[in-house]
């Protein structure tokens, strides 16, 4: 365990009658790339604007090293944001922007020129001083928003979904650029975004927020591969959710009772036993199609598309379950409106919602 | 097909023949009339002189001209004072205080302004309102002289001139982005920090058209200074209306006019050149 830099307690937040955070606790380490990855309400935005003091939350406390800085203004704090529209300054130039936080500060002119010249070299826009925020495109604004706020030297670096208003392809190169860029400096970096995808290629951690509550905290792999609620395998993972019965337990795997038939799912460190319902997570590559496998899970084609390089199934089973199954290339075989088998391999089926007193301590 | 620069040249023409037949055909008029002569009973004799001008140097004359500086400056200072404030808060107000805030402003435009201004004379007069409420308050004991003194005619400028600054503050807060506000903040910025190098600086194009439009009209609003002043603050604007009817003295009162008009611009023109390289010294 690395020093921790920034610990939020039991924060809660409460919006015109609404709550936005119900008591979420933290802590985050030095050094570390974490990422809020949630959809948009599930309070990922004001939790970060209670860290950065722009918002204070109504119960709890935000410990910045060692400090607590729940009731400090913004510019008290030395953490800075990137935010989500940038919002650089319109009047000023692109120098007298990455040169705004060091100007407050009374930093002497020289020192200032020497700075955004080096934080523009690191965010590749040199010769860029002289344009104003109007001259310039979609990813060069990102950039300066970046550079600007860097040039602080917080201790603590805050992303509100800053890729969100770019094409995919500059998506991607800036997600690249960022993640390196965080390794360079040893900055800790706290990250906004509800694309999944972008949270798993970034984050050291992953924090998946729902409804003002942290459903999971993780690694990329144990919040894709290991899924501990339901909202976590769809949302991460795009899982399809089955609900069942334990039939009985074998060598460390379960046999679940399911729509009409029976399937395997490993039973990793739960402690669950014969009897129990259960709630089964799948992700669609991983549901193999047949025409019979003879594990006696049927189901009818509903729909069938093809596009990105994938095909993708809905299928109905027979209790009226609905299914996504996708995979890589061209499958001929299955029809719509045809019956066909559907089953998964143990290992790639997951026990999410599984009640505290049943989880015993994983692997 | 016509190039789209030609259209607009096309569609702007009644903008252009409208400037033309009321804007610089009279101005050419009225320059021409201040170097004619004055044949008295509001007859004019078109020989050149330069008598018009000459005798505006005479020192009542060129006091008069002071006095109208003066009494502008002041008035658009206390409207810049009164009305940035004024508009800024209202940019921040929910979508329904602002709407009925707009709704106050303007309501009074829907009664003539001479009417408005005689409103004030109930107001300022020894036994009106004001002194009234003094009295019966045991604040004073005998009215207040109020009425017809250069506090008066500057209140009643401030009060005509001062929703167009009002306004035009509003426009330019208004767009104001609040995440500007927050991202200087969060850049260790405090509230009056933030205020001076981001919200001042966003905001001050309205300010300086709010100077422009207080100011212009501060110069010529003759009646304002008639109907407050009584007869002892004499403006520019009063002198020029006095020429043209009771003196009849048409050409004199064109040199008044040229040179008012030209002190203005002058004014302006000094005032966007101050205020444009204080833009540039930003940092």
């Amino acid at each position: 365990m690395g020093e921790v830099l920034l610990q939020l307690e039991n924060i809660k937040k409460n919006f015109d009658g609404t709550d936005v955070l119900n008591g979420i606790d933290l802590s985050i380490e030095k050094g570390e790339f974490i990422t809020f990855l949630g959809s948009s309400g599930c309070g990922k935005t004001t939790t970060l604007r209670i860290i950065a003091g722009l918002e204070t939350p109504d119960e709890g406390r935000v410990i910045l090293e060692g400090k607590d800085v729940t009731s400090l203004e913004p510019n008290q704090r030395n953490v800075n944001t990137v935010f989500q529209n940038y919002a650089l300054f319109p009047h000023m130039t692109v120098a007298e922007n990455v040169g705004y936080g060091l100007k407050i500060k009374k930093t002497p002119k020289q020192e200032i020129k020497k700075k955004v010249k080096e934080m523009l070299e690191l965010v590749q826009l040199e010769g860029f001083e002289k344009r104003k925020p109007s001259e310039l495109s979609g990813g060069q604004k990102q950039r300066v928003a970046i550079a600007r706020a860097l040039a602080n030297n917080p201790s603590l670096l805050l992303l509100d979904e800053p890729l969100g208003a770019l094409d995919l392809q500059l998506r991607r190169t800036m997600q690249h650029e960022l993640k390196h860029l965080q390794k360079k400096l040893g900055i800790t970096f706290v990250y906004i975004t509800h694309d999944q995808e972008e949270a798993i290629n970034m984050s050291d951690r992953i924090v998946v927020m729902n409804n003002g509550f942290f459903e999971q905290i993780g690694t990329s792999d144990e919040v894709y591969n290991h899924p501990k609620t339901s909202y976590v395998a769809t949302f991460v993972g795009n899982a399809n959710i089955l609900h069942g019965t334990i039939e009985k337990v074998v060598d460390g795997k379960a046999l679940v009772q399911l729509c009409d038939g029976k399937a395997l799912v490993d039973m990793e460190a739960y402690a669950l036993e014969a009897g129990d319902r259960v709630t089964v997570a799948v992700r669609s590559e991983n549901i193999q199609v047949d025409e019979d496998c003879g594990c006696g899970l049927y189901a009818t084609v509903m729909e069938k598309t093809f596009s990105g390089g994938m095909l993708r199934m809905i299928l109905q089973a027979k209790d009226g379950t609905e299914l996504v199954a996708s995979r890589h290339g061209i499958d001929a075989r299955a029809n719509v409106g045809d019956e066909i088998c559907f089953r998964w391999e143990s290992d790639h089926a997951v026990f999410v919602d599984v009640p505290d007193c049943k989880r015993g301590v994983r692997k | 097909m016509i190039s789209k620069k030609k259209r607009i040249t096309w569609a702007a023409l009644p903008l252009y023949l409208f400037t033309i037949l009321f804007v610089v055909g009279p101005m050419i008029y009225m320059t021409a009339l201040s170097f004619a002569s004055n044949k008295g009973g509001y007859g004019v004799e078109w020989t050149f002189t330069l008598d018009n001008y000459r005798q505006i140097f005479q020192p009542v004359y060129l006091q008069t001209f002071g006095q109208s500086f003066q009494l502008a400056i002041s008035s658009t200072l206390i409207i810049v004072l009164l009305g940035y404030p004024f508009g800024y808060f209202m940019s921040k107000l929910r979508a329904k205080g602002k709407s009925r805030m707009m709704l106050l402003i303007m309501l009074p435009f829907w009664v003539n302004s001479l009417i408005r201004l005689y409103g004030w004379i109930i107001i300022l007069q020894t036994k009106g309102v004001l002194n009234g409420i003094l009295q019966n308050l045991g604040l004073i004991e005998k009215p207040l002289k109020l009425l017809y003194s250069y506090p008066a005619v500057l209140l009643g400028m401030v009060y005509a001139l001062l929703p167009f600054m009002i306004l035009s503050v509003y426009t330019s807060a208004e767009k104001l982005d609040w995440t500007l506000i927050e991202a200087s903040r969060d850049l260790g910025a405090g509230k009056w920090q933030t205020f001076r190098y981001i919200t001042f600086k966003l905001t001050f194009p309205g300010l300086l058209s709010g100077v422009i439009l207080s100011f212009i009209p501060s110069m010529g609003l003759f009646f304002i200074a008639d109907i407050l002043g009584g007869n002892k603050i004499v403006l520019v604007g009063s002198l020029i209306q006095d020429q043209m009817t009771r003196g009849s003295n048409w050409p004199f009162a064109a040199a008044l006019a040229v040179v008012l008009t030209i002190l203005t611009s002058l004014c302006i023109y000094l005032y966007s050149k101050i205020t444009h390289a204080e833009e540039l010294e930003g940092m």
